[in-house]
């Protein structure tokens, strides 16, 4: 198989490339080593669309942040992907740690980033009525948000796709080469495929990738996060989200509302050696306890629902390292992708896309559709919307997942669509089945009962994820 | 417009049944019960096993056999029940929002509501279980549904954390399906499930209970491979040096049961902070007039029997509630019935003295194993009750029955407590 651009990783930014790149003439293959999109640090991170005031000016981080935080309204309209400007805090404690603040509100100025301003300890009150007792001072951001990482990496995945960007999954890249021509091969647990370019979005992999074709010239050392989820009873325990002042090891433990109106606390900062841990731990859940209270009261601990680990890309150079390859021409990385990675997707696609312009001809295609409709949303939809949908499709009122009211119809919607879920997981990523507070104990013998018909196969052969 | 009843009974399990008709019985005719699976019975039908029944038909039924009686006399007395049925929201003014696939979206407003929705286990997230996420851990109940229901064992090697009934009757279960179950960790000294299941469903199978234990790793990225369990201290911190890893490949969580209020709070009714459940008087009405409540989703029971009395009394009351349209015969002397020492919760939490005239079912649990204690009801002036007990336990559910004009005598308000006697 002959493609013009083969790009290695289904997380957000290599479905957010994919989704820019079918807008032109192309062949492009996006391959993962999963079953489904959405499987690595894209699926387990703060959902947070950062303003852009954290990184240094100057940076790609700072630059692409606060490009990919303005394209969100319209990609949202786009793709339907649930987002919300709920803005956010950065909360300090002490009357010294003001000038941090203000080190901040200059960061962001400089960085672009609008609406920034510091607030003292009754301005940040009257916003935020849980802030903690000891919380001096916050930098507001009204430009700040909150993102369904799920359903954003999926739109850009499905549009992509609607768009002509094929998908091979469950293949894990075995080796890369380049002839004389310049044509890379990629070689695949499912087959060998060709490239005029390939496009490495591989997360926390994106150096072993590189180092198959190309001199070493980056290392990642993944930074595991753990993070714990709220009930949406304790949703509205904060309007906004509450950072701590960063440190070098990141922006601290958050409180976070979601799009979907849980609570979200977390990340710790570990650096581990191992790729695939993402376990979480009783020292970190602790720890996420403990430092979230700093910043917030009254929250509510017991209502844990579930609790989640997630590695980030952390590069050795402290940035994004976004670059074709000086020997291996045709060879894009988009690596270190670290926060504000989500935030930076959209404009990390459109800076990819101006490299893969040095590369191949761009040539517009004329049908591009740059509209993708996502999975009807019974649960949040007025009632004469949703009593419609349902005379059109009674299967939309027929109540599978009782803690997000999810339907047996939205189910079935999210197997059968382009791109469809494959696993238990892929379904609670899609439509939120499995995802509230009895965490599946009653939808999943149901849930598994549709995937095994679906997929012809047997119960024990239905996968939770992978 | 939304179509009017008199009664809605939220839930067709044992609870949401015997409300039905016992309500009925009692003269109200017009009742629906809105029931979310395909058929009545609720968590009884996948409770094949034994021991249901004992107090209600003085004969040992099956959970499938016993939820039948109770499915029988429904259909006998002509009561509609809608199945394939959830119920969204209900208002302070019952008007109840309820979904389906055969009726479309709609409203239904009832004179009355009795909220029997049960509860839903302890999911692994609300227990901070470090580790992995991979395939293979369960809740005790969903394993429960897959093997007896769905007819799918879903592991070989297991070992179960918590000791609740659910996990006991599966250890069972699972060992009689041909499955390994290698042990079962519970974090407290003393165990979650009733005397009996420990003895007929762990001890006759020889699979170990380790008290003071739990689970404090689980290994494993795509497939659960194993799990670490540790011994822990009083205050229930895992003991460093005492790890065991425990090669599984299915982890079972019988961790506790929740009652399932979602639907109680968007109808503003107040809730207990110790049983989940909603305050209740003594006829089991919760602090939203004419909505009433029993079964598990008042507070978690051990027996079917239980349920079913309470549901009854839950039913004649919404129906004299709909019959004298609210009005009571004398003016109300409220007292507050309050848990004092080892006593985590009761229900109810009030009594109206002035119209009580049903026996007071004063139900409880200790909050820690008592031996050679006895229970005390009363207050500063009066002691009503004082019934010796041999040991009392958190697993099992007391109950006591006391005459209305017994508490009246009391004169104000009374306190429920264990007087701890010589271990």
């Amino acid at each position: 198989m002959k493609y013009d651009a083969v790009i290695i990783g289904a997380g957000v930014v290599g479905c957010a490339a994919a989704r820019e790149l079918s807008r032109y003439d192309l062949d492009i293959l996006v391959i993962d080593r999963e079953s489904d999109v959405c499987e690595g640090t894209s699926k387990a991170n703060s959902a947070i669309i950062h303003a852009g005031f954290d990184a240094a000016p100057g940076t790609l981080k700072a630059k692409l942040n606060v490009q990919g935080n303005a394209m969100m309204d319209k990609l949202s309209e786009e793709l339907d992907i649930p987002f919300r400007r709920s803005g956010a805090m950065v909360v300090c404690r002490e009357e010294s740690e003001l000038a941090k603040l203000e080190e901040l509100l200059e960061r962001g100025k400089a960085n672009g980033v609008e609406g920034l301003k510091i607030l003292d300890r009754n301005e940040a009150l009257e916003l935020e009525p849980n802030l903690s007792d000891e919380v001096y001072a916050a930098l507001y951001a009204p430009t700040s948000g909150i993102v369904c990482p799920f359903e954003m990496t999926l739109a850009f995945a499905e549009n992509a796709h609607k768009n002509g960007a094929e998908f091979m999954l469950s293949a894990a890249v075995t080796g890369i080469s380049r002839d004389e021509n310049g044509i890379f091969t990629v070689g695949t647990t499912k087959g060998a495929v060709t490239a005029k370019c390939v496009i490495n979005c591989a997360g926390v992999f994106s150096d072993k990738i590189h180092d198959m074709v190309c001199e070493p010239s980056f290392t990642i050392a993944p930074r595991r996060g753990e993070y714990m989820l709220l009930d949406r009873n304790a949703g509205k325990t904060v309007n906004c989200t509450i950072f701590q002042l960063p440190t070098k090891m990141g922006k601290g433990i958050l409180v976070s509302p979601t799009v979907h109106g849980n609570l979200l606390l977390g990340p710790t900062a570990d650096d581990t050696e191992n790729r695939e841990d993402t376990a979480t731990t009783r020292g970190g859940l602790g720890n996420v306890r403990a430092k979230s209270a700093l910043s917030v009261k009254n929250i509510p601990y017991g209502q844990v629902i579930t609790s989640f680990a997630g590695l980030r890309a952390a590069g050795n150079t402290g940035d994004f390292i976004i670059r074709e390859d000086d020997k291996v021409k045709g060879f894009i990385d988009a690596a270190g992708i670290e926060s504000p990675g989500l935030t930076s997707a959209p404009a990390i696609a459109l800076y990819i896309r101006d490299i893969v312009a040095g590369i191949l001809p761009l040539k517009e295609k004329p049908d591009f559709d740059p509209i993708r409709k996502g999975i009807p949303k019974l649960a949040s939809m007025p009632a004469e919307e949703r009593a419609e949908l349902i005379r059109k499709r009674p299967e939309y009122g027929q109540i599978v997942c009782r803690c997000e009211q999810i339907s047996e119809g939205e189910i079935l919607d999210s197997i059968e669509r382009p791109l469809g879920a494959a696993t238990l997981d892929g379904v609670k990523r899609r439509v939120r089945a499995g995802m509230g507070r009895c965490q599946a104990g009653f939808c999943s013998p149901k849930v598994i009962d549709m995937l095994a018909k679906k997929q012809g196969i047997t119960y024990g052969e239905v996968k939770k994820n992978g | 417009m939304a179509e009017n009843i008199s009664l809605a009974v939220i839930g067709g399990g044992p609870a949401g049944m015997a409300a039905a008709i016992s309500a009925y019985d009692s003269g109200i005719k017009d009742v629906t019960i809105f029931e979310r699976d395909t058929e009545l019975g609720g968590i009884l039908n996948q409770c094949i096993h034994n021991g249901f029944g004992l107090h209600t038909f003085k004969e040992e039924l099956t959970g499938p056999e016993y939820a039948g009686r109770f499915i029988a006399q429904v259909k006998e007395r002509g009561i509609r029940y809608e199945t394939g049925s959830m119920v969204l929201s209900i208002s302070p003014d019952k008007e109840i929002t309820v979904v389906s696939k055969a009726k479309g979206l709609r409203t239904v407003k009832a004179e009355a509501v009795i909220l029997a929705m049960g509860c839903r286990e302890r999911p692994r997230g609300a227990l901070n279980i470090p580790g992995m996420r991979p395939q293979g851990i369960y809740t005790a109940g969903t394993a429960q549904k897959l093997v007896n229901c769905e007819g799918f064992l879903p592991g070989k090697e297991v070992v179960i954390l918590g000791s609740g009934d659910i996990g006991l009757i599966m250890a069972r279960r699972m060992t009689l399906e041909g499955a390994h179950v290698k042990a079962v960790a519970e974090l407290m000294p003393y165990s979650g499930g009733l005397k009996r299941n420990i003895v007929q469903c762990l001890d006759d199978f020889g699979i170990p209970l380790l008290l003071s234990h739990t689970v404090t790793d689980i290994k494993g990225k795509r497939k659960l491979e194993g799990v670490t369990i540790s011994e822990v201290d009083s205050t229930s911190t895992p003991i460093p040096g005492t790890e065991q890893y425990y090669e599984c490949d299915t982890l079972l969580l019988s961790c506790g049961l929740i009652p399932e209020n979602e639907l109680s709070l968007t109808a503003g009714i107040k809730i207990n902070g110790m049983t989940n459940g909603p305050e209740a008087d003594d006829r089991l009405q919760t602090s939203t007039e004419g909505i009433f409540a029993c079964g598990n989703v008042l507070h978690v029971h051990d027996l079917v029997d239980f349920v079913s009395e309470e549901a009854a009394r839950a039913g004649r009351n919404a129906a004299r509630y709909i019959t004298e349209k609210g009005r009571k015969n004398n003016a109300p002397e409220i007292i507050r019935i309050i848990p004092g020492n080892g006593v985590r919760y009761t229900v109810p939490c009030t009594v109206d003295t002035a119209n009580a005239d049903e026996d007071i079912h004063i139900r409880f649990r200790v909050r820690n194993v008592y031996k050679g204690c006895a229970i005390k009801v009363g207050n500063e002036s009066t002691e009503l009750i004082s019934k010796k007990k041999r040991i009392t336990v958190p697993s099992e559910m007391e109950d006591i029955v006391i005459k209305p004009e017994l508490l009246r005598s009391a004169g104000g308000d009374i306190t429920v407590s264990i007087e701890e006697g010589q271990v």
